[in-house]
């Protein structure tokens, strides 16, 4: 694992970089010295099995748990993250996997929520200009802004979510289980959006259990088990690595099938001649 | 849309126009379409009350031809003001998915107040009448300290509120039971007599269709500016149009007797202000994100406590001030004040007006509209020489129609993707 950190040359500057985090929740350790790096316009997946602390180390990003040791450095400054609006004004944002998003406002209203211009008369105009800019760059196709979100499709509110998540320009995003609830065209959809967001120079963290998606986007591959680092992999890692490191087994259903089909194969390239 | 692109050259494409799935009408019929397409969909506003109202007054005045007196339609807004007041405060709690159960009782114990206060005590009226809607503030603070720091429900916390205030309101009253305000004192003229100057009235009427106006016509040169469509100058005029005719004819009628009360005049000033508040501020935004989804309003940075805070003082306060306001119609503060039927008319008056008992949907007008068609009902029925036994069997069954119109236009809402 350690042998290919060095593999391919970082996309930007650094963003952030965890060392030795730890956190714990009364008896149990649900973090344990977990190392992270992630720079400009790179998409790092955080992959592991239910348990192994992906969401715990999110929300420790997001600034709704505080880690028990370990530090945190965010552009070169070690940084404490007391409350979410702290990481929303350092600049990290999240996206949660149940989008937080209010089915009876309308998608300006949702992009703006708790941040609207204007306060004692809002200002509408500037705040609809806004969301559709911001809409535009992501190239989403919303059909309009003056809509509940109740009337969106799945990946529709998540790509107002993201939208939304953009407004303050932050340097980080994290999403969890993007694409969990989403059907195939509107996977496809989230999966180019999360390009295009690295490509505007972001650095994002991706949760996700689909290796698919995983490998389509992903850039490097983190996996956590139990709460420990399990190793790095970059896309073109085969699956059996993957579910290895994700499961800590070597012998499972994955990794039988996946030896029997190379078996096939080699009988069959044998026969051939 | 063509009307918007005549006069100078926009871009072909307008930002909120691009996407081609969207259908979109232009000038006065489209605005008459999207509404019956609204209508249909679910989205109800203030059709269903405005309905009922023409139904319950078409009946009445079919049954007794005075209920449409001028005279007896200035009564009836007198009669309003006072449980309307109290309704705009529920329509804030309702706004954020919460009750107040004992807004009768705090309405009957600020009136008690101000007759200690003012009568047997000798304070100047108007002190008296802040410190009675002080202490309904404060009894809304401590509503929302139990509901935000020890998570007791909103309905059991306000209904052990309605005894326990209803408790203090006769403490203080003693053993007297009831405390006479001075006929021919501001307060009491104010609850009774005090009309606005005819010429006032008219010119008031034309107020909000000015400010129509003169917003409409702001809002298309912005959004213009800004390469977004804007509603047709047209419809604007029409509908400003249409809004001062309406009110002034409605002047024009009542000053034939004595006119518009300035009691009427201060709730509706009051709805109003509210209105403005829960649509225009950010205050109101959070108020309907809060009634809407209460965790994604406290992921996005609101202050998911305060806002519930402000929406119990407020109701609190409210109601308080409705109290003091029934008090000088009654030109008494007694036992039985705020007791009976005001609190369960306030509620109904607010679900009745259009907003929802689940939460993030009503307006400040659903307060102006429902307690109009209660105190229709209860007016008609009294001219009509009918019991109350009559009058709460048939307010029960408006109410449990304005719920049902409530529920099943929520279910088409889902089925058409409106909130």
């Amino acid at each position: 694992m350690t042998e290919t950190i060095d593999r391919k040359t970082p996309a930007g500057e650094m963003v952030l970089s965890l060392r030795g985090i730890s956190k714990s929740f009364g008896a149990v350790s649900a973090l344990t010295d977990i190392d992270l790096d992630v720079h400009a316009g790179e998409v790092v997946a955080l992959v592991g099995d239910n348990g192994a602390g992906k969401s715990t180390l999110v929300k420790t990003l997001a600034g709704v748990h505080q880690p028990t040791a370990g530090t945190i450095t965010f552009r070169g400054q070690p940084v404490t993250m007391t409350d979410p609006s702290a990481a929303l004004n350092l600049g990290i944002a999240t996206v949660f996997q149940d989008l937080a998003l209010c089915e009876n406002l309308d998608v300006v209203a949702n992009i703006f929520l708790g941040r609207e211009l204007k306060p004692m008369q809002l200002d509408e105009t500037a705040m609809e200009v806004r969301s559709w800019t911001l809409l535009n760059e992501l190239s989403a196709r919303i059909p309009s802004v003056r809509i509940p979100i109740a009337s969106l499709s799945g990946g529709q509110r998540q790509t107002v979510a993201i939208a939304r998540s953009l407004l303050l320009e932050p340097k980080l995003i994290l999403l969890d289980e993007p694409t969990a609830a989403l059907g195939v065209a509107q996977t496809a959809e989230v999966l180019n959006l999360i390009e295009r967001v690295r490509d505007r120079g972001l650095g994002v963290i991706m949760i996700s259990h689909n290796m698919e998606d995983v490998r389509a986007v992903a850039d490097r591959i983190v996996v956590l088990r139990l709460g420990r680092n399990n190793g790095v992999f970059y896309p073109d890692a085969t699956n059996q690595e993957l579910v290895g490191a994700i499961t800590g087994a070597v012998d499972n259903s994955v990794t039988r099938r996946e030896e029997r089909r190379h078996a096939e194969q080699q009988l069959s390239e044998g026969g051939q001649p | 849309m063509t009307g918007n692109l005549k006069d100078n050259a926009l871009p072909a494409v307008m930002l909120d126009r691009s996407d081609e799935r969207l259908k979109h009408e232009a000038g006065i019929g489209g605005a008459v379409r999207g509404f019956i397409d609204r209508v249909r969909s679910g989205d109800l506003g203030s059709l269903p009350v405005v309905v009922g109202l023409a139904l319950i007054w078409t009946v009445f005045a079919s049954l007794n031809p005075i209920f449409l007196s001028s005279n007896n339609l200035v009564n009836l807004l007198f009669d309003c003001s006072t449980v309307g007041v109290i309704a705009l405060g529920i329509v804030c709690v309702l706004m954020v998915g919460e009750i107040d159960l004992s807004v009768g009782s705090i309405s009957g114990f600020a009136s008690a107040i101000v007759g200690t206060l003012w009568v047997n005590q000798g304070w100047p009226v108007a002190l008296a009448i802040l410190a009675a809607v002080a202490v309904g503030g404060l009894i809304g603070s401590l509503y929302a300290l139990l509901y935000n720091r020890l998570g007791m429900p909103s309905f059991v916390a306000t209904l052990s509120g309605l005894l326990a205030v209803l408790g203090m309101q006769l403490y203080i009253l003693g053993s007297t039971g009831s405390i006479n305000l001075p006929y021919g004192s501001a307060m009491v003229n104010f609850g009774q007599m005090l009309v606005m100057p005819h010429f006032l009235a008219h010119v008031l009427a034309a107020v909000p269709g000015v400010v129509m106006l003169a917003t409409g016509i702001r809002t298309i040169s912005r959004r213009r500016e800004a390469n977004l469509s804007a509603p047709s100058l047209g419809s604007i005029v029409l509908r400003a149009a249409v809004t001062t005719l309406v009110l002034e004819i409605i002047v024009l009628y009542l000053n034939q007797d004595r006119g518009i009360p300035w009691m009427f005049g201060l709730f509706v000033g009051l709805v109003m202000l509210m209105n403005y508040a829960l649509t225009r501020t950010q205050w109101g935004r959070s108020m309907t994100a809060v009634g809407g989804n209460r965790e994604a309003a406290r992921r996005a940075g609101i202050n998911v406590r305060r806002i519930y805070a402000s929406a119990f003082v407020l109701c609190s306060m409210l109601a308080a001030l409705g109290g003091v306001l029934s008090a000088s119609r009654l030109a008494s503060a007694s036992q039985q004040a705020g007791t009976g039927d005001v609190n369960l008319n306030a509620i109904a008056a607010a679900v009745i007006g259009g907003t929802s008992l689940f939460g993030g949907r009503g307006n400040a007008y659903s307060a102006l509209l429902g307690i109009i068609v209660i105190q229709s009902i209860a007016n008609g029925l009294t001219l009509l020489d009918l019991s109350s036994s009559l009058r709460y069997m048939i307010t029960g069954g408006v109410l449990a129609i304005a719920v049902i119109v409530d529920s099943l236009a929520r279910r088409s809402r889902v089925s058409h993707g409106r909130a």
